[in-house]
């Protein structure tokens, strides 16, 4: 599905990663761990189509199209969704007439009529239900004055909505409690199937207890350093990431 | 002859035509001194310091319309309010037609000035009110001497009106080159609540002038809430200056929504003559090419335990400019005042530029006052998570921008007015949101 081949991406003429090899396959869940300042957002921003990065070298491909030139929109019809670390909030807009819109513009972008309302409603329910999320939030303006929690789970309440190829989900976790935490892990492994592949972002082990990865991979310094199964993520848990940077360094 | 002159020299003629004997008159003659002494206001005055009338005072206006126009209904409802049961003044290059008006007696009075400056059964409130509150500026003495048509509403007290009231003047373009100087009367009883919709609207290229004056008065509990839509075509200008005075526990509420026309300066003032009151202008400007929008407001606090809150927002593209002058006057009787002024803008061409000055002149010490102004651009990380989202740039652009102006728009009470701006605004952003904000 995702293909990356040597990566080397920029902002502002600092160079962040530097060398990216990635492969995922339909069906698969992919962890992005590393420490701060490793380039595991700017991954994120590079493949959902952030302006501001340049790719300097390397090409990105998702089903065997390479995306140089595609805007963010466009990736986004292609079936990229990338959960952010910090949602923005829109005031004015509600959640309903967001996800409306940005649910109708892909449509119109492939061709198809806008989808007819009784539909829309119905899988808001379904979806909303899903995501224990109670009506009333729904016709609040988007991300205005919702908790870090509340973000997120909107955040995962659109992926539903907008049903994605390949979601990218940057720290997805960070800011929930246990309880959210749960709510959001298992809306996503419903969401999982055979035709779609998950990368997280996370800096920590926990979600992956809830969201089995078949593979995790561990970035510093804007490369890959070492992939492995789930395994390495307990090993980072315990061990911290001090002893992949002396390995990486010496 | 240059306008002033032609104003001046038409004065006689004006005035010897309509009711010589009146108060008014001397009212008219002496505000035309006035204007005769100051002339139209130029830069050189801190008021006018980035706004230019020269542009717009070049024309030969006619100052009285030859022929009495018409206009059909049909072709002209989109400018109305028509999905709601409304009164309705409306005016044909300056004079009144019945024909599309609906005006009340009953209870209350919507009606014209010009019948109201002559029948006795208005005197006492001409009396009263007329030219009370209006100041001898040069602009507001030029209205004052050529006052004679425009909106007389008085609602006595306990009443609230129920249908909302619209002022529209039209201009029909059959002089090559109009000004029109509208004067309107509002006198609002104790405990009474009355929505007032205005508008101005040329219907072809050919110049218009309108300096137009609203008196108010609230008196003691009344609510007044007050929109006006500037949405008028390339060569149509507008000075507004809007006075508003309100006594103890009122609540008046001041809209303007200045989406079009070539130079567009509104002057509003509130003058708090009580206590426990709120004052609340709100605005929000959209505009391009080369239009100028200019916000001169002025609050005065002169009582003690008042508040004002105003909120302005701007969006300029093009070679368009923006000023936002708002003063704060605090006397010092006036405590526990809670002043509130906000003005933000965001600029989305090199070449658009904004002039945005608070000015507070506080004289109590116990007081809460704030300020603040923006310039900014859009915000892109906003942009890329709404493109993210598959929203094309230029709908993710619009969507930023109804929710820059949502605190504005949010506060318009009357549904269908505020789905009119919506609408408006949409179109002026070129897109057609599939939603009502």
């Amino acid at each position: 599905m995702l293909q990356i081949k040597d990566l080397h991406a920029s902002v502002e003429d600092k160079s962040i990663l530097r060398g990216i090899n990635l492969e995922v396959k339909a069906g698969e869940v992919h962890a992005i761990m590393g420490p701060n300042g490793s380039g595991k957002s700017t991954l994120a921003s590079v493949i959902a189509g952030k302006e501001e990065y340049e790719v300097e070298k390397g090409e990105i491909l998702l089903n065997g199209e390479d995306l140089e030139d595609l805007a963010a929109e466009d990736r986004a019809h292609k079936g990229i969704f990338l959960s952010f670390q910090y949602p923005v909030e829109i005031p004015g807009v509600s959640v309903t007439n967001f996800i409306k819109t940005a649910i109708n513009s892909t449509r119109k972008a492939k061709g198809l009529a806008d989808m007819p309302a009784k539909d829309m409603l119905k899988m808001i329910r379904e979806k909303s239900e899903m995501l224990e999320i109670d009506r009333k939030f729904l016709s609040r303006s988007l991300n205005v004055g919702f908790s870090g929690g509340e973000k997120k789970r909107n955040e995962i309440f659109q992926m539903a909505m907008l049903e994605p190829k390949l979601a990218i989900l940057d720290e997805t976790d960070s800011g929930l409690d246990i309880d959210a935490l749960r709510i959001v892990a298992n809306g996503v492994n419903k969401l999982k199937s055979k035709d779609n592949a998950v990368v997280l972002i996370t800096h920590y082990q926990r979600l992956l207890d809830y969201i089995k990865p078949d593979f995790v991979h561990v970035l510093y310094n804007g490369r890959i350093v070492k992939s492995g199964g789930p395994e390495l993520a307990h090993e980072l848990e315990e061990k911290g990431y001090d002893w992949i940077k002396e390995e990486v360094d010496a | 002859m240059d306008l002033k002159e032609k104003l001046v020299s038409s004065f006689l003629a004006f005035e010897n035509n309509i009711d010589v004997d009146s108060p008014v008159h001397d009212i008219r003659s002496e505000a035309i001194k006035a204007f005769e002494n100051s002339g139209f206001p130029s830069k050189k005055e801190e008021a006018w310091k980035y706004t230019s009338l020269n542009s717009v005072l070049k024309h030969d206006y006619s100052v009285f319309p030859k022929q009495e126009n018409a206009l059909d209904y049909k072709d002209i409802k989109k400018y109305f309010l028509h999905d709601i049961d409304t009164y309705k003044i409306v005016f044909i290059d300056g004079k009144y037609s019945s024909h599309l008006s609906q005006t009340t007696h009953d209870g209350i009075d919507v009606c014209l000035m010009s019948s109201a400056l002559v029948k006795p059964k208005y005197k006492a409130v001409i009396d009263n009110y007329f030219n009370k509150i209006a100041p001898k500026d040069s602009l507001t003495s030029l209205n004052t001497a050529f006052s004679n048509e425009g909106a007389y509403i008085h609602i006595p007290k306990n009443k609230l009106v129920e249908k909302p009231i619209q002022i529209i003047h039209f201009a029909t373009g059959n002089e090559a080159a109009l000004m029109l100087q509208p004067r309107n009367l509002i006198v609002v009883d104790e405990n009474s609540h009355v929505q007032i919709i205005e508008r101005h609207q040329s219907l072809t290229d050919n110049p218009v002038l309108t300096n137009s004056v609203t008196e108010i008065y609230a008196d003691k509990r009344s609510i007044v809430d007050y929109y006006k839509i500037q949405n008028d075509n390339k060569n149509a200008s507008l000075i507004d200056s809007t006075f508003v005075d309100q006594k103890d526990q009122t609540n008046c509420f001041v809209h303007t929504f200045s989406f079009g026309g070539k130079l567009i300066r509104n002057n509003l003032n509130f003058y708090q003559n009580g206590e426990h009151m709120d004052s609340t202008m709100k605005g929000i400007t959209i505009i391009g090419e080369k239009q100028h929008v200019d916000h001169n407001t002025l609050v005065h606090h002169i009582e003690p335990n008042c508040e004002s809150h105003q909120d302005y927002k701007g969006i300029f593209s093009d070679s368009s400019t923006g000023v936002f002058n708002g003063k704060v006057v605090v006397d010092k009787l006036a405590q526990k005042t809670n002043a509130f002024q906000s003005n933000n803008n965001i600029l989305l061409s090199d070449k658009a530029s904004i002039n945005t000055k608070p000015q507070l002149e506080i004289f109590a010490d116990d007081v809460k006052c704030s300020h603040g102004c923006t310039i900014g651009q859009l915000d892109e990380s906003a942009l890329f998570y709404m493109k993210q989202r598959g929203i094309p740039e230029k709908e993710a652009r619009a969507l930023l921008m109804f929710a820059f102006s949502n605190n504005v728009l949010s506060s318009v009470k009357i549904p269908e007015l505020k789905q009119r701006i919506t609408k408006l605004i949409a179109t002026k952003l070129g897109v057609n949101i599939g939603f009502d904000l």
